[in-house]
This record gives structure tokens, C-alpha cells and sequence, in this order.
């Protein structure tokens, strides 16, 4: 009986490392290369909630970086490689909240078919203005505390962006994707696409403000590490 | 059969009636509308120059609210300026429909009436277009309401001129206006382009792209802006990272530069009508009055709109611009009706020479001379 088990055991952990052999990831890292140009301080005196919210003032965070250089909010993403392949659309929904009168998070990814949640947590009014070009545009208005509507986009698009036009200064930007393989950097810059086949791939890394870079990669079995993303800003 | 109407017409106006059309209120009444509508272009402009025409998302209520028991306290951000637009627009709605009733009732002219009721329709109108622009989420819808607006001033402003007094006296017999015929032809040829002008204009505002050309007198420090897929790609590049501004289009700036040579087209009409006018009718303190306005309101719309973009569209500016483009098509409009009207009297035409008691085709035709 005892010994059973133990077979047991060693044939699903021979298993599940299998699969985790099977697949691979990759991991790699956005550099913002010299100083980030200043931010903008946002005047929120328009709607006294959100001023009130933000007693101490408030500004722009288009350049979140961290020691090294690592820049947060880039979309890094696989562009190219996984033509003719499906996968499944993953159960969970995206949340994109509105806190504080801004969005959070400012840069996400989705799925084709995946649920998103759009919820006001603010005492004020909002309008959720998607700017979609591939997938229809829509403006829901949520006036009260607590609201959520749902959204399910139905093509690939990157990015697809969201505005509120009671308070021109909130923007989300959303990269849709017909698979699973893309991470939000971090604040140390840092981001790591788990579970892809091997094979060879483009990278995509979009930042709002520093466009786009791309590169190649070939992923094996086990952790493939890309080169840095190095984003350049004018001098 | 339409003419003999108009002909009976003429003949009981002209006989029994006279300056008995004249009634003040009511005049007073389509000035005031008027001028509400001009405070309504203004709020509308202000709207698009802010980009807050989508802050309320639903139509014909906001944020699902009657649309006149939202709450003032819910007023916030971009939602105060695009309820304040909606308030302001019943007001005129409502206005519109009282000066139609008013002119059924009062006004005699037949043609009057019938303007009163376009000018309904036209206002009904208006308010459907703006909602479904909001409904709909189509910028094109946008530049279509914005042109209507101006049609709509101008129609109000003209029943304005039809009920004063100075219209309902008018004698082309005691005060001859000298060489209409080529007046009229500079003067509506003039206000064509100013309504051209409004259309580019309205499609620039509307494409929400910010300034295509941000300088001013040259463009892109050039006479004629780069259009060419090469700088096209470095000046989006410069917008985009640096400037907040969403890419631009060859298009676009093609438009803003034709906008620019217009401007002095327009420039170089409205003085030329206005010294040709003082030249031969110097002595008519309407038609004199009328275009030395004219020539002040081009000139200012001029420096609005070089200052519109030294200013990076500062909204208050291009709002300005959108308001004072206004009074300028209403001012060479006006003008042009008195010369339309004077030319269609002179060649005996009376469904136009109506829009003016005793003119000579009435008094020949009814036998009235002398
Ligand atoms: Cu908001």
C-alpha cells in the first residue's frame, strides 16, 4: 500500500515536470536608457471628489522606472510564431477598475473572448470610453459607487484605449491578443510569458510613450532569456 | 398657382397692411432667440474644443437621469459642459418653437411662416443629430450638426432682419441701393466661401487630432506644409512621443493649409464688398453699417484663428473662433439677402421683392407708382 503511493507520487511528479519541460518561458527586462522626461502635474479641480482624492497632488506616471532603469507598464507580447494555433480562453476575468478617478491598471492584456470587468470604486461619475478600432467602440456611463459592466472584445488589438471624458486626464491602455502570452512589466522592468511551446518568436514590447521595439527569439524547453527591451527617450 | 397666391398677397400687404406688419416683440423676440443660439454655438464650440462631447455617454438622458432633474452636484468635469449644452439647446428648441407659433400668428406673410417652421424643423432636427453623434459614436455626424448650427443662426438672424422695422418700412423707390447686381454678386459669392469655410473648419475641430500644422504664418517653416510619407512619419513620430497629440494625416494637413489660403480669399472678399458698398451706397446706414461689421468681424476671426494655433488650441481661443466665424457668415448673410432681394425686385421677380414692402417691382406691378 505504501509502496503504491509512492509510485504514485514519483509518476505525477515525473509527469507534471514533463509538461513543465514540455514548455517554455521567457523572461527579460524594459530599460529606460537615460533620464525619464518629467511628468505633468494633473489638475483634477474639474470634479472635487477626485481633487479631494488626491489631497497632495497628483501627476502623470508615463515613465515608471526603476533601479537600472527597468521600465513598468510596457506590454511585451509574442507577435509572430503562433500562427494556426488556438488556446483555450481563460475562465477568469480581467478587472479594469477606476480608483481614485484614474484607471488601474493603466496597462493591461487580455484574451479574444475572455470576460473584462469594468467597475467604478469611485463616489463620482465616470464614463468608460473604449477607443477600439479592430473591436467596436463603446461609452457606458457609470455614475454610481460600485458599478461593473462586463465586455468581451472579438479581435485581436494592440493597444486598445480607454478614456473617461468627464476627467481628460484618466486613460487605460488594453493589448487583446487571440492567445495567452503576454506580461505587464513591472516596476523593476521585469516580466516573465510562461507557458509557451518551443519555437521561434517575435517579441513586441509597447510602451505608451516610447512606441514599440521588437526582436527575435527562440524559445526551448525550460527559460529563454531575451535580450533587454532598451526604450530611448529624445535627447 | 404658387405666384398668384403670392401676388394676392402682395396686393393686401401692400394696400391695407404697409408697416402694420411691423410688431416689435416679436422682432425683439427673434433677435433674443438669436442670440441664445449664438450663446448655444458657443457652448457647443466650447464642447468640442474641451473634447468632452462624449462625457455623457446616453442620449436623450444623462447618466440615465431626466435629463432636467440631474443633479447639479453631478455636474463634474467634462459632463458640465456637455449638460450645460444640452440645457441650453431645449432652451433654444423651446424658443424657436414659440417664434414659429408667434410668427403663425401674427406675422401675414405666408414665405415668414413657412420660415418659422423651418426653423423649427431645423431645430428638432439639430437636437436628433446631436444625440445620435453621442449615441452613435461618429465624429461625422459631429461636423454635420456643427454646419447645421450655422445654418440655423443664420436663419434665425434673417427672421431677426425680416421683422424689424427697418424691413417692414424699406423702400427701394425713396432709398435706391446703387448697382446691386455686382454688390450682390461679391457679397453672396463672399458668404458661400465663409460657409465653405465653416464646413473645413468644423472638420478639422471634429477629427479631434489636435493641430495638424502648428505654426503660423509658415507652416512646418515652410509656404507649403511637407506632405510626403517621410516627414508625415517624423512628424507623427515628434506628436506622438512627445507632444500628446494622436498621429496626424496628409490629409489633415491639406486641409488645415487650404483652411489658411481661404482665410485671406475671404479677407480680400469681404473688404473688397465692403469698399465697393461704402463707395456706392455710402449714404445707406444698413448696408454701410453692415459691411464696415463685416470687415471688423473678418478681421478678428483672422487674428482668433492665427492665435488658435500659437496658443495650441487653447479652448477658450478656438471656441472664440467658432463664435466669431458665426456673426461672420451672419453678417455677410444679411447683406447678401438685402442685395438678393433688391436684384430679384429690380428684374420684377415678386416672390423675392416680397421680403421687402413698397419695393419697385410691387409698386409697378400694382399699379402704385408715384
Ligand atoms: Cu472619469
Amino acid at each position: 500500500m505504501k509502496k503504491t503511493g509512492i509510485w504514485i507520487a514519483t509518476g505525477a511528479l515525473l509527469v507534471t515536470s514533463g509538461m513543465a519541460f514540455a514548455q517554455g518561458s521567457i523572461s527579460g527586462k524594459a530599460i529606460l536608457q537615460g533620464a525619464a522626461p518629467a511628468e505633468k502635474a494633473i489638475k483634477m479641480d474639474a470634479d472635487p471628489y477626485c481633487a479631494k482624492t488626491h489631497a497632495t497632488g497628483v501627476t502623470t506616471k508615463h515613465y515608471i522606472v526603476g533601479p537600472g532603469g527597468g521600465l513598468a507598464n510596457v506590454f511585451v507580447y509574442v507577435k509572430d510564431g503562433l500562427a494556426g494555433k488556438t488556446f483555450p480562453v481563460p475562465k477568469e476575468a480581467k478587472l479594469l477598475d477606476q480608483q481614485n478617478c484614474l484607471y488601474v491598471p493603466y496597462v493591461m492584456g487580455i484574451q479574444v473572448g475572455q470576460l473584462l470587468q469594468i467597475q467604478n470604486d469611485d463616489s463620482t461619475l465616470h464614463n468608460v470610453h473604449c477607443m477600439a478600432k479592430n473591436n467596436p467602440e463603446f461609452n457606458l456611463g457609470q455614475p454610481v459607487k460600485g458599478m461593473k459592466s462586463e465586455k468581451v472584445f472579438t479581435k485581436p488589438e494592440v493597444m486598445v484605449q480607454f478614456k473617461c471624458d468627464v476627467h481628460p486626464w484618466m486613460f487605460a491602455y488594453v493589448g487583446v491578443l487571440d492567445h495567452p502570452f503576454y506580461a505587464v512589466t513591472k516596476e523593476d522592468g521585469s516580466f516573465t510569458i510562461t507557458g509557451l511551446p518551443p519555437g521561434e518568436y517575435t517579441l513586441e514590447a509597447w510602451h505608451h510613450k516610447g512606441g514599440t521595439l521588437t526582436q527575435k527569439i527562440k524559445v526551448e524547453a525550460g527559460e529563454a532569456k531575451a535580450p533587454d527591451f532598451i526604450f530611448k527617450p529624445k535627447t | 398657382m404658387a405666384r398668384y397666391k403670392v401676388f394676392v398677397f402682395a396686393e393686401v400687404s401692400n394696400s391695407e397692411m404697409g408697416s402694420a406688419e411691423y410688431h416689435p416683440w416679436l422682432n425683439r423676440f427673434a433677435v433674443f432667440t438669436a442670440g441664445v443660439t449664438l450663446v448655444l454655438i458657443g457652448v457647443g464650440g466650447v464642447v468640442t474644443s474641451k473634447g468632452v462631447g462624449l462625457a455623457v455617454p446616453d442620449w436623450p438622458t444623462t447618466y440615465g437621469y431626466n435629463m432636467f432633474l440631474f443633479p447639479f452636484s453631478k455636474m463634474v468635469g467634462g459632463v458640465f459642459y456637455e449638460h450645460s449644452h444640452r440645457l441650453v439647446a431645449s432652451t433654444v428648441g423651446l424658443l424657436t418653437a414659440v417664434l414659429a407659433g408667434w410668427i403663425a400668428w401674427k406675422d401675414r406673410r405666408p414665405w415668414m411662416r413657412k420660415l418659422g417652421w423651418i426653423a423649427f424643423l431645423a431645430v428638432v432636427l439639430q437636437g436628433v443629430l446631436g444625440g445620435l453623434r453621442v449615441v452613435w459614436l461618429k465624429d461625422e455626424i459631429g461636423i454635420v450638426h456643427a454646419c447645421l448650427a450655422q445654418g440655423f443662426f443664420v436663419l434665425v438672424g434673417a427672421i431677426g432682419l425680416f421683422t424689424t422695422r427697418w424691413w417692414s418700412r424699406f423702400s427701394l423707390r425713396k432709398h435706391p441701393i446703387a448697382g446691386c447686381h455686382a454688390l450682390r454678386r461679391l457679397a453672396l459669392g463672399t458668404t458661400i466661401l465663409i460657409f465653405i469655410q465653416l464646413i473645413l473648419g468644423a472638420s478639422m475641430r471634429h477629427q479631434h487630432t489636435g493641430l495638424s500644422i502648428n505654426d503660423f504664418p509658415l507652416a512646418y517653416g515652410r509656404l507649403i506644409p511637407p506632405m510626403d510619407a517621410v516627414s508625415l512619419a517624423r512628424i507623427n513620430l515628434e506628436r506622438i512621443q512627445w507632444m500628446d497629440l494622436p498621429a496626424t494625416t496628409a490629409f489633415q494637413i491639406a486641409l488645415q493649409f487650404v483652411h489658411r489660403i481661404a482665410a485671406f480669399l475671404i479677407l480680400a472678399g469681404v473688404v473688397w464688398s465692403a469698399r465697393r458698398i461704402c463707395k456706392t451706397n455710402g449714404l445707406n446706414p444698413v448696408l454701410r453699417g453692415l459691411s464696415v461689421i463685416w470687415v471688423g468681424l473678418v478681421a478678428a476671426q483672422i487674428v482668433l484663428g492665427a492665435s488658435t494655433i500659437w496658443t495650441n488650441k487653447a479652448a477658450d481661443i478656438a471656441t472664440a473662433h467658432v463664435v466669431v466665424g458665426s456673426l461672420t457668415l451672419l453678417a455677410g448673410s444679411l447683406l447678401s439677402i438685402i442685395l438678393v432681394c433688391c436684384v430679384a425686385s429690380r428684374e420684377g421677380n415678386p416672390a423675392w421683392a416680397l421680403g421687402i414692402q413698397n419695393s419697385e417691382a410691387e409698386i409697378q406691378k400694382m399699379g402704385m407708382a408715384g
